[in-house]
């Protein structure tokens, strides 16, 4: 069996973050591992630009983002394995063993002194949704039509109807518009979007595509290709209202209605899901249920943008550099952190003291539409930290930073409780 | 001039095609779609039902049981998945326990092995989600679970490999009565092209349609109800929710919705029951997918409905009298139907091959071939080797390293498989029915390109003809920045 | 006297996406901004501004590459241009092949649609090896 000190599993912003932190954190052995035939994961089909103002201050495109993290990791003699396939993952007494296959090695193990979840997420399918009717050609997955238009250049469909408002369905009403597409109308389930106001104004608003809040597909017609998708409004509990009812002629219908975490690897070795984000429970460190298995990017709960990916990913690969060369014992002392009041979850759920760092990112998103709003931090059910926010949604992520130096001061604090309140 | 031709290649036509590619007979079948097991065979519940259901002395009981019988046998020779999960009929509280004993009255009528009576404490230690109503339950050990689509392509494959010829995306237009036979008219449903085949015997295994060809050569007209049953299909996380397949006992409210594992480790619920005057109408419904939901947890309870990875419909063919009917046209010489063939259909296909083989041949007095190859292999399936025997594969052969589908992790190698053998795969829904690429939890979001750029290269044609399942349902629309 | 108008428009500069209304006077061949409303902030007012008098955008699209690892490139406008020139230059790209290899910040075509902007190549491609071509 092969060792590498550290075993990075997925080459897409999670895992190149990761990579280039652990090295520069004074890691040697290094292996990514990547399942598609380049680096930079989603990265690559995602071609409209708009990646990077945070990490470098200008706008990118997706390729142009990814090719700066794959120019760190090349510049650091850092391997990437390639057109490879991780298909299991154990972790016994510590002994952390990846199996992986692809085309010259056959099936292989690697054992490793740490690894880094980093596989990012999936689409949600039609399935998933409960869409009722035909189930022809002309049904995608907003990500797959961009692959097809995007990597590909090849079109899914001429006239498209789009379901669901996050960011990549907006974006692709936009590509499939410019690429000569007619594209007739967003329906979006929820009564906002989740996309950002910025794609709603130049992806629909731009090219006068309507939007329909609070609506839903409710029939898909077409034998063989699609001919017709219905449409109507939705009540409070997402129950189509009779008499509401729009049809469309249209040969395609685009899905965008969410990411799930693709945690299939995580769960085989055993390692605690959270039951709201899919993704591994995390400590302060990224650290998982797992000791030394350390989870960052959209596997451990779906990000909005790209450039928090990295910080998070860069803190996962530190975190694992430092595990590498302490081989510590974990402290048992815990802080709990608790979502409460509009807040759905909290990324990390527990805080660890005596090792944490300086600072401690505390991601999470809220549950609705919040307008003046703060969000609390309460310590133990005293609140010790509010901060306004004017306007806070669902398809953003939201964020705390909690300091060492302040929490030394409560030293018996067993609970960090993140609520919503009115401001 | 054909000796038989077959119309129809779902269960029943590929079961009949490979029971008389015995004989030195020139065979073939026709099929409108694109693909054997399109219709009826490919949407349904996929057990092999045990067979206390039907009435005693029917044709559905008799070829029931016989049919079940002969799966052991047919999954060794055909390598087709199959397995006795048993099944379980569940009486709740509140519902006659008379029925549930009519039930095991009957099924020892048709000679239904093993079935006993079990009550609420053995129920709970079989089934521990079962519902906090269920009082006891029929339990029939021989009942079982298939894999449909491979049941179809095996008895497909092996009829072609004894030389039995299919036509496919060919429609039958009509059938006229000649001194020697019949003359069958088709229409190719790609290029439109007509095209007539002379048979002496012909067999009608048309499904939902097999009325409309009965009709065309028979005064004593029949009619076939299409019924149809919506499902949803649970993602493999959900599989060990329960083991046995879990009926409803049927009442006056209807026969009720079943729960099971699949042969492939998903869990399945369905199907609902409307007939409906579309023969076309596999579209689910809200009205449908909403029962599915009500009914299923009066048997089961915690059932994981959020983890739904899709949702689907058949239609049965349901024929007026209740039965099957199996067997020669009375005013129709040479004419043989096998219509009406609704559940328990799967599981008699096998018999229902070999009662009507037996009927041909004594029409035809044929004579048995020598060379007939009676077994079929399926598709190497990696994941079912060892991690040293699958890295020789690979070095051999490194297509099989290749994932392409990441839910069910089916390798290029397999997709080529289905490509390359008989009646292989050329479409995405082909492919899917042969390895299940597309069929795991992202429903082919992942690996359609792929499995597109695969096919493309494999046949060879061009990746704007591929469609999902057959002429009109193209993929693709064209290339970008094309007006 | 010329008459006055009305634009609403959704301002991008943060998720409160204020509905900003901005007035404008038709005053001989030019239009002059009367007031913006309903912004929160000094960003609404500056885009709400940009916006009416002179929208412009950065686009993003792909041509095809010959002989290299992957079928397409990832293009974009140097810097952003005028809004209705959106489609022109989709329509100036249109059959433009490039050769690999490709690299970040080559130029596919200069001045596209009269703009003045050039598209340049936002992803790398690499060229096949000569007996893969």
């Amino acid at each position: 069996m092969i060792y590498h000190d550290l075993v990075i599993i997925g080459g897409g912003p999670a895992g190149l973050a990761a990579a280039v932190s652990a090295k520069d954190n004074g890691i040697d052995d290094i292996l990514v591992i990547e399942r598609d035939k380049e680096p930079g994961g989603i990265l690559n089909q995602c071609i409209h630009n708009g990646f990077g103002l945070h990490t470098f201050g200008e706008e990118l495109t997706g390729p142009e983002y990814a090719a700066r993290f794959i120019d760190q990791v090349l510049s650091r003699g850092i391997t990437c394995k390639k057109n490879t396939m991780a298909v299991d993952f154990s972790v016994e007494e510590n002994r952390k063993v990846v199996t992986a296959m692809n085309r010259e090695d056959g099936v292989f193990q690697i054992s490793a002194g740490a690894v880094i979840l980093a596989m990012g997420c999936r689409e949600r399918p039609r399935g998933a949704l409960n869409i009722p009717g035909f189930r022809p050609a002309g049904i995608y997955s907003a990500g797959t039509a961009q692959r097809l238009v995007n990597i590909e250049g090849l079109m899914p469909g001429r006239e498209v109807v789009i379901l669901g408002s996050g960011d990549i369905g907006l974006i692709m009403a936009r590509r499939m518009t410019l690429e000569g597409a007619k594209v007739k109308v967003v329906a979006e389930l929820m009564p906002y979007s989740g996309g950002l106001k910025r794609n709603i104004v130049q992806c629909l608003d731009d090219f006068n595509i309507p939007l329909k809040l609070s609506h839903t597909v409710i029939d898909i017609e077409g034998k063989k290709r699609v001919e017709a998708v219905t449409i109507a409004q939705v009540d409070e509990n997402g129950r189509p209202v009779p008499g509401t009812e729009e049809r469309y002629t249209c040969d395609t219908l685009l899905l965008s209605c969410g990411l799930i975490p693709e945690n299939e690897l995580s769960r085989s070795a055993g390692i605690h899901i959270n039951s709201i984000t899919s993704g591994p429970v995390v400590s302060d460190a990224l650290e998982t249920s797992a000791d030394g298995v350390f989870a960052c990017g959209n596997v451990l709960h779906v990000h909005d943008l790209v450039d928090y990916v990295s910080q998070e990913a860069a803190a996962a690969g530190k975190n694992a550099a430092r595990f590498l060369r302490k081989n510590k014992t974990r402290h048992q002392e815990q802080i709990e952190l608790v979502a409460e009041n509009g807040v759905r979850y909290t990324v990390p759920s527990f805080l660890r003291p005596a090792e944490m760092d300086d600072t401690v990112t505390v991601r999470f998103r809220v549950d609705g539409v919040y307008r003046n709003h703060t969000i609390t931090v309460c310590y133990d059910g005293r609140p010790a930290a509010r901060r306004k926010r004017p306007v806070m949604a669902p398809g953003e992520m939201e964020q705390v930073i909690l300091r060492r130096e302040e929490l030394a001061l409560c030293p018996d604090l067993k609970r960090i409780a993140i609520r919503i309140e009115k401001a | 001039m054909y000796d038989i031709a077959i119309i129809g290649a779902g269960v029943v036509g590929s079961a009949i095609a490979r029971e008389l590619s015995r004989y030195q007979a020139s065979v073939c079948v026709f099929d409108r779609e694109e693909d054997v097991c399109c219709g009826t065979s490919k949407a349904n519940s996929a057990i092999i039902h045990a067979g206390f259901d039907a009435a005693p002395g029917s044709l559905k009981a008799e070829l029931n049981v016989r049919g079940n019988a002969m799966m052991d046998t047919l999954s060794a020779e055909l390598d087709i998945p199959f397995r006795r999960n048993g099944s379980l009929v569940i009486c709740t509280k509140g519902q006659d326990t008379d029925a549930l004993f009519q039930l095991l009255e009957k099924g020892e009528k048709n000679n239904v092995p093993g079935l006993r009576i079990i009550e609420r404490e053995e129920l709970i230690a079989l089934e521990p989600h079962i519902s906090d109503d269920a009082a006891c339950a029929l339990y029939a050990p021989t009942g079982g679970i298939v894999c449909p689509f491979e049941m179809t392509q095996a008895f497909a494959e092996n009829a072609c490999v004894n030389g039995v010829s299919f036509f496919l995306n060919t429609a039958v237009t009509s059938i006229l009565k000649q001194p020697d036979g019949y003359l069958i008219e088709t229409v190719h449903t790609d290029t439109n092209l007509p095209e007539t085949f002379p048979a002496r015997v012909v067999i009608n295994a048309a499904g939902v349609h097999a009325d409309h060809f009965h009709n065309m050569v028979s005064e004593n007209k029949i009619k076939i109800t299409a019924r149809k049953g919506e499902y949803f299909l649970l993602d493999k996380t959900a599989k060990d929710h329960v083991s046995h397949t879990i009926f409803q006992l049927p009442s006056r409210m209807g026969k009720g919705v079943l729960v099971t594992p699949t042969i492939h480790g998903n869990l399945l619920i369905g199907p609902t029951a409307t007939d409906t005057d579309d023969k076309e109408a596999v579209n689910t419904t809200l009205d449908g997918l909403d029962t599915l939901r009500r009914m299923a947890p009066l048997s089961v309870k915690n059932l994981p409905m959020r983890q739904v990875i899709t949702s689907f419909a058949g239609l049965r063919a349901h024929e007026s009298g209740d039965d099957f009917i199996i067997g020669e046209a009375e005013d129709a010489d040479g004419f043989f139907d096998a219509a009406g063939i609704e559940s328990p259909g799967l599981t008699s296909a096998p018999a229902i091959g070999q009662k009507i083989a037996e009927l041909v041949h004594k029409k035809l007095s044929l004579a048995e071939k020598k060379d007939f190859q009676p077994a079929r292999k399926g598709i190497l399936r990696p994941d079912t080797l060892s991690a040293d025997e699958r890295s020789r594969l690979i070095l051999a052969h490194p297509e099989y390293g290749s994932i392409v589908c990441r839910c069910e992790m089916i390798s290029e190698g397999e997709i080529m498989d289905a490509i390359r053998r008989p009646l292989g795969a050329r479409s995405l829904d082909g492919i899917k029915r042969r390895t299940r690429a597309g069929m795991g939890r992202c429903q082919s979001g992942f690996c359609s390109p792929r499995t597109m750029e695969i096919l493309a290269r494999e046949v060879p044609m061009s990746v704007f003809d591929i469609t999902k399942s057959g002429v009109g349902g193209a993929v693709l629309k064209g290339v970008a920045k094309e007006l | 006297m010329s008459e006055t108008y009305k634009k609403e428009l959704t301002c991008i500069g943060c998720p409160l996406g204020c509905p900003v209304t901005v007035t404008l006077q038709d005053a001989s061949g030019h239009c002059e901004i009367i007031s913006v409303t309903g912004n929160t902030c000094p960003k609404g007012d500056a885009y709400a501004r940009k916006e009416v008098t002179n929208p412009t955008r950065i686009v993003t699209t792909t041509v095809r590459v010959t002989d290299g690892a992957a079928p397409m490139v990832n293009v974009k406008t140097a810097s952003d241009i005028p809004k209705e020139k959106i489609s022109d230059c989709i329509a100036a790209l249109r059959g433009v092949t490039v050769a690999a290899p490709v690299k970040i910040g080559d130029t596919i075509l200069n001045n596209v649609a009269e703009t003045g902007v050039a598209i340049i190549a936002a992803g790398n491609v690499t060229a096949l090896p000569q007996e893969m071509r």
